[in-house]
């Protein structure tokens, strides 16, 4: 039901059938549609472009061109947005260690800055939740809002929560349009250009990994990161959702999450759970790991465990 | 080629009719094309700004709109319900009772859809859940399924009322063999339409309040409770105001139908009420949230009691045959039933599935400005298409205003509500 689905499939939609719709829909549509929503920069192209997995590998290379010249004139500065695609043989796993978590919320600040999230209103990918020992993981007793002076604090532990990437992702089901789907290397990933924004994945993900860009994002030009990915940390528009991709965009090619990267305490492993030898095999292997909220059959590739 | 020649004169006739009307009757439309422009104006800044203008955040992602939508739905299924009591007691005006049902569910699916479409985020990328046009997740996704079933109900119920207009219009008898078979497959339709609404709540395990096998039965319960008392009520006018006859009994025997609905919904949410509570899981926490508060906040805690007092007051008014014969114990009924649907079925089932979200938060939701004027605009807007039909549909249907006649008689000219 949620198997992968192949980025770019094979001219499935080539010229003839989106073509004719294209025209079909026409300019004057796409003006009425700027028009109507106050989007005065909607461009006809911008419009009419279709699902990002039935475009063509050419409207793939157009489309990002214009992204490019769109964030260029926006921001003033150079923004590469890749396409790789999933590695062969890879599927991305973590685990997050929470006996070594120390709440200090590196990780979702290095995670804003990564991937170009709006800074006001700052939207936040990984929720840092401090719970009681007393009572372990019980969501009742959960505060995402402790701002002491100083972490850990006694009597509390630490529960960070992003996307899990599960293997049975609830939320690209209840999509109306197939604007959100899960990659060969088990990351889900959203078309910002598809979405509806009905915000039908939010209430279907029990993460609370979904954030919707309320307003329109606000994102300081000199504050950008101009290495970026098509499904990933591109900037977004308003109106549409986004998510967690285990930086698509550094992960593809090699590095580790920023969150990873930055965390001081090394809480956090990354790495292919189809190698043997990796990190994350060695945590599955070797320490008892549990899966936030199992009973409800999500899968999540992201793992919890006590390592210490 | 006749009846395309006719059916042109029906449409600029129907318009004509609807241009001309007493003082009240432009004073109502004048004051809905106020709202409306009240909600264009509010939506417009919407548009400019963003769903940030209305009070929905991350945890609680749907709201007021969503809320309004819901209720809705559970109308426009509900008012086709009449239809099948009106067939099994064969009441004298079946055709009338069945033309306002249908028009009940147009206009209600016309807000059904206003409110869908104010409430995402992208109205620009609509076209992308036009089956064929974009890429529609079916069948998959729930809502989906809702977009088709709306969408064919809406046009079902269309195109029945313009038929039976047109044939009345034409002083043609209308053909059984056509018109039969759709009436009662609006039956079943309406049916599906609450129950795949009731469904796409009903499949997100992330939300307990919602994730419970008996959401899809109480929408329905629930419906057949609302929708009939908009009718009576509805009935009533019309027979002191045109003179469409509807004779007492027929209402009676509605309302005596309602009792028994409006008792099974009140035992569903007993049922339901009761499995969270005693068995006192953490689900148990949305319910509190519903019903006494949670942590101190307790936003809900009036509307949810409200509704449920209502809901118990009108059964008992239902209930007792010499409350139920009474004009005025039985309106007041109605009044109470749709007041206990409205919030049980709007924010008294939104909320509560959002709150406390899946990380434990609490964000206390409240509808801002923005939400309630651009809510009063859709409303507004079908009232405005309900009072419209009415006023073209009265007429014809009593065969005042056909294509011989032409005009309206003068003498008496039906009045609107």
């Amino acid at each position: 039901m949620t198997d992968p689905k192949p980025i770019t499939p094979p001219e499935s939609c080539g010229d003839s059938g989106c073509g004719t719709r294209r025209e079909f829909l026409g300019a004057a549509t796409a003006a009425m549609a700027a028009a109507l929503t106050g989007c005065g920069t909607l461009s006809k192209e911008e419009f009419l472009q279709h699902n990002f997995r039935e475009l063509s590998k050419q409207e793939v290379q157009d489309v990002i061109a214009r992204l490019e010249k769109e964030y260029k004139a926006k921001y003033g500065k150079d923004v590469k947005v890749a396409n790789t695609p999933a590695i062969p043989g890879v599927i991305f796993g973590y685990a997050l260690d929470l006996s070594r978590c120390i709440g200090c919320r590196r990780c979702v600040h290095a995670c804003v800055k990564e991937n170009n999230q709006s800074r006001d209103p700052e939207v936040q990918w990984i929720r840092v939740l401090q719970m009681d020992k007393e009572e372990g993981v019980n969501l009742q007793h959960a505060d995402q809002y402790y701002n002491p002076e100083e972490v850990p604090q006694e009597g509390h532990f630490y529960m960070p929560v992003q996307c899990q990437q599960c293997k049975k992702p609830p939320c690209t089901k209840v999509c109306p349009v197939g604007a959100t789907w899960r990659e060969k290397d088990g990351i889900v990933v959203v078309d910002y250009n598809w979405c509806i924004g009905c915000r039908y994945c939010m209430a279907a993900c029990p993460y609370g990994a979904r954030h919707f860009n309320w307003g329109e994002p606000n994102l300081p030009a000199d504050q950008v990161n101009t290495n970026t990915h098509y499904l990933g940390n591109r900037p977004r528009p308003k109106g549409v959702v986004e998510k967690c991709t285990f930086c698509i965009q550094r992960t593809r090619n090699g590095q580790y999450p920023a969150c990873v990267e930055i965390c001081p305490t090394g809480s956090r492993k990354f790495g292919n759970l189809l190698d043997k030898d990796s990190e994350i095999r060695y945590v599955l292997e070797n320490k008892r790991v549990f899966k936030f909220k199992e009973d409800l059959n999500t899968q999540p590739n992201f793992f919890y465990f006590y390592g210490v | 080629m006749i009846t395309l020649k006719n059916f042109w004169q029906f449409i600029t006739d129907t318009l004509r009719i609807i241009l001309k009307g007493d003082r009240l009757y432009y004073a109502w439309v004048g004051f809905l094309v106020l709202l409306i422009a009240i909600g264009a104006a509010a939506y417009l800044g919407q548009l400019n700004s963003g769903l940030i203008v209305t009070k929905m955040r991350d945890q609680v992602s749907w709201g007021f709109y969503i809320g309004n939508f819901t209720f809705l739905v559970g109308v426009a299924a509900a008012a086709i319900m009449l239809v099948i009591p009106a067939y099994i007691y064969d009441w004298e005006p079946i055709k009338e009772i069945t033309i306002l049902g249908e028009m009940l569910a147009i206009s209600a699916l016309i807000m059904c859809l206003g409110f869908v479409m104010v409430d995402i985020g992208r109205p620009d990328r609509f076209w992308h859940i036009i089956p064929l046009v974009g890429r529609l997740n079916w069948p998959q996704s729930m809502l989906a399924w809702d977009v088709i079933v709306l969408n064919l109900y809406l046009l079902l119920n269309w195109f029945v009322v313009t038929y039976l207009l047109f044939c009345a219009y034409t002083e043609r008898h209308y053909v059984k063999k056509l018109v039969l078979p759709l009436v009662l497959l609006s039956i079943p339709m309406a049916v599906s339409i609450h129950t795949v609404t009731a469904y796409l709540y009903n499949g997100l395990a992330a939300r307990p309040f919602w994730n419970s096998a008996i959401l899809a039965p109480r929408f329905l319960a629930s419906a057949f409770c609302s929708g009939p008392a908009i009718l009576l009520i509805l009935l009533q006018i019309l027979r002191k105001t045109t003179k469409l006859s509807i004779k007492d009994e027929a209402i009676f025997k509605v309302a005596e139908l309602m009792a028994y609905t409006m008792g099974f919904n009140l035992f569903l949410t007993a049922a339901e009420a009761f499995k969270e509570l005693y068995s006192g899981t953490e689900h148990m926490v949305y319910f509190q949230y519903l019903l006494f508060g949670l942590k101190g906040h307790t936003t809900l805690v009036p509307y949810a009691w409200a509704s449920i007092l209502c809901g118990l007051a009108a059964f008992i008014l239902f209930l007792v045959p010499r409350t139920r014969t009474n004009w005025v114990t039985l309106n007041i009924g109605c009044v109470l039933i749709y007041a206990s649907v409205y919030i049980e079925k709007g924010m008294g089932l939104i909320i509560p599935g959002l709150t406390p979200d899946v990380l434990g938060d609490i964000y206390v939701y409240r509808p801002s400005f923005t939400e309630i004027a651009v809510a009063a605009g859709i409303f507004a807007t079908g009232f405005l298409v309900f009072t419209l039909m009415l006023k073209a549909a009265v007429p014809m249907m009593l065969g005042e205003f056909t294509i011989s006649k032409g005009q309206p008689p003068q003498e008496a000219p039906p009045q609107n509500v």
